[in-house]
């Protein structure tokens, strides 16, 4: 079932959406320190499933409205989102076929260099650098890459 | 690629450098308002099912209370209005610009949850409201934070505890100045640049000094909790611990003074001959080294504290 272009925006508009509801959503405060990157991870989901429509593009306004949502400085996640952007879609073939642990490993790394480019960007800024708990999202996320890719290839099962 | 990094880069710069982007930023933010509100959602509804769901008994208890407080509060008002008066007359004797907090307003924090390692909070009013950049931001018995950021609905407020933010204090007890700095830890506070011989100890309340010409003076802002004075150390390490509980931070105020804020930060960059010449014999004259602070400010200052302290709990 092939749906229109205008619905298949509105789709991925949405689930962005959603992701950018959990990243904002109030924790229990212990909590807070594991919550998954949840906007990179549909990211790269929707680069998996439509590499031809979501690309460096995409990714690059994402991630700027994920730093005026969070109050990072501009750019924090744009830099960051194109760069796993490019790297996705460099090996997408390759991703698609792999089995889940093997996929949840590179989300795994995908997702430390997200980090990892963040922490470059704050510490220019002259924040001290964060404790071993900044290291704890990307772990959570791999975790649950494993759930959460089924269950967004129902929605994108509609589009191929 | 290539061109998307470049561009990150380059609104990066742009956005530390300059301002330009100042207004882009809060535009978007008007954009994206609806997600903080759909964000706060749960919440919110489950604050409401609460309140609605209460008994009679929960509510005449309040009710009691609150009146109780009341009575109270406002047979302090009554002295407070002529122990004013009395105190900008003195100040004025003093020739010391003394600012008072005039116009007052109460913003809800949005509930929502920013960048962790950052410690900026969404409050509900924004420049519509006439909230403007610098603003300080105040709880009922604390100082919260200040204003970084506006746009037409919402504002971000910076934290005391942002390892980016210093608030310019001084010790209730003795009005020993200096520098309290954030950790990024809700629960701490760092004083700089207190030299090892500073008379300061464990309990010390520290109070704002209104130096930096933001925040007015005599809000209390943290204790002091732990005095490490190690010999061949240049400075002691003193941490102290925040009044303001964050995650319990519901409603917060926001203050507009009388006097402009320039007035009282002029004298600090010796502007003024006559503030200079005068400082000899006005206490809370800026341009005074620290630490040898005249007996004379002890009477005004501790009562007036302890009148604070006093009124939270009924």
């Amino acid at each position: 079932m092939n749906l229109s272009r205008s619905q298949m925006i509105l789709m991925i508009g949405g689930v962005f959406l959603i992701a950018f509801l959990l990243t904002i959503m109030p924790l229990p405060e212990g909590l807070s320190n594991w919550r998954p990157q949840w906007v990179a991870l549909t990211l790269i989901f929707w680069i998996l499933t439509l590499p031809e429509r979501v690309g460096v593009g995409v990714a690059w306004s994402i991630g700027v409205v994920l730093d005026v949502l969070t109050g990072t400085l501009l750019g924090e996640h744009a830099l960051s989102f194109s760069l796993i952007a490019f790297a996705v879609l460099k090996l997408h073939k390759r991703l698609r076929l792999f089995p889940p642990h093997q996929q949840s490993f590179t989300v795994l790394l995908l997702l430390l260099l997200d980090r990892l480019l963040n922490l470059w960007v704050t510490g220019a800024l002259g924040y001290p650098a964060p404790g071993m708990a900044y290291w704890i999202p990307p772990v959570v996320g791999a975790l649950f890459w494993p759930w959460i890719y089924p269950l967004l290839a129902l929605i994108g099962e509609r589009f191929r | 690629m290539v061109f998307a990094v470049l561009a990150a880069l380059m609104l990066m710069v742009t956005d530390q450098r300059y301002r330009h982007l100042e207004s882009l930023r809060s535009i978007l933010t008007v954009a994206v308002y609806p997600l903080f509100f759909l964000a706060r959602l749960p919440s919110d509804s489950l604050h409401w099912a609460n309140e609605r769901f209460r008994t009679m008994e929960d509510l005449i208890d309040q009710s009691t209370k609150i009146q109780v407080e009341n009575f109270e509060l406002k047979g302090r008002m009554a002295q407070y209005d002529a122990l004013q008066a009395e105190n900008t007359r003195l100040r004025d004797l003093l020739e010391s610009s003394f600012r008072i907090p005039d116009r007052v307003l109460v913003a809800e924090l949005m509930a929502v949850d920013l960048d962790p390692y950052r410690h900026h909070v969404v409050i509900n009013k924004g420049s519509s409201s006439g909230v403007y950049v610098g603003q300080p931001v105040l709880d009922a018995n604390a100082v919260i934070g200040q204003v970084v950021r506006v746009s037409p609905l919402t504002a971000t407020v910076l934290m005391i505890t942002d390892p980016r933010h210093a608030l310019p204090v001084q010790v209730n007890r003795n009005g020993l100045r200096c520098i309290a700095e954030g950790t990024g830890r809700t629960d701490r506070l760092n004083l700089l640049y207190l030299p090892i011989n500073a008379d300061i100890q464990k309990g010390d309340l520290l109070v704002t000094s209104g130096l930096g010409g933001r925040i007015p003076t005599g809000y209390p802002v943290a204790r002091v909790d732990e005095v490490r004075r190690e010999s061949g150390q240049a400075f002691a390490s003193v941490s102290a611990i925040p009044n303001v509980q964050v995650e319990q931070v519901r409603q917060v105020l926001l203050v507009w003074t009388l006097l402009p804020q320039v007035e009282n930060a002029a004298p600090l960059w010796g502007g003024e001959p006559a503030a200079q010449e005068e400082s000899a014999s006005t206490p809370p004259a800026p341009d005074k080294p620290s630490g040898k602070l005249p007996k004379k400010e002890r009477p005004t200052g501790k009562p007036m504290t302890r009148k604070r302290e006093a009124t939270p709990s009924p």
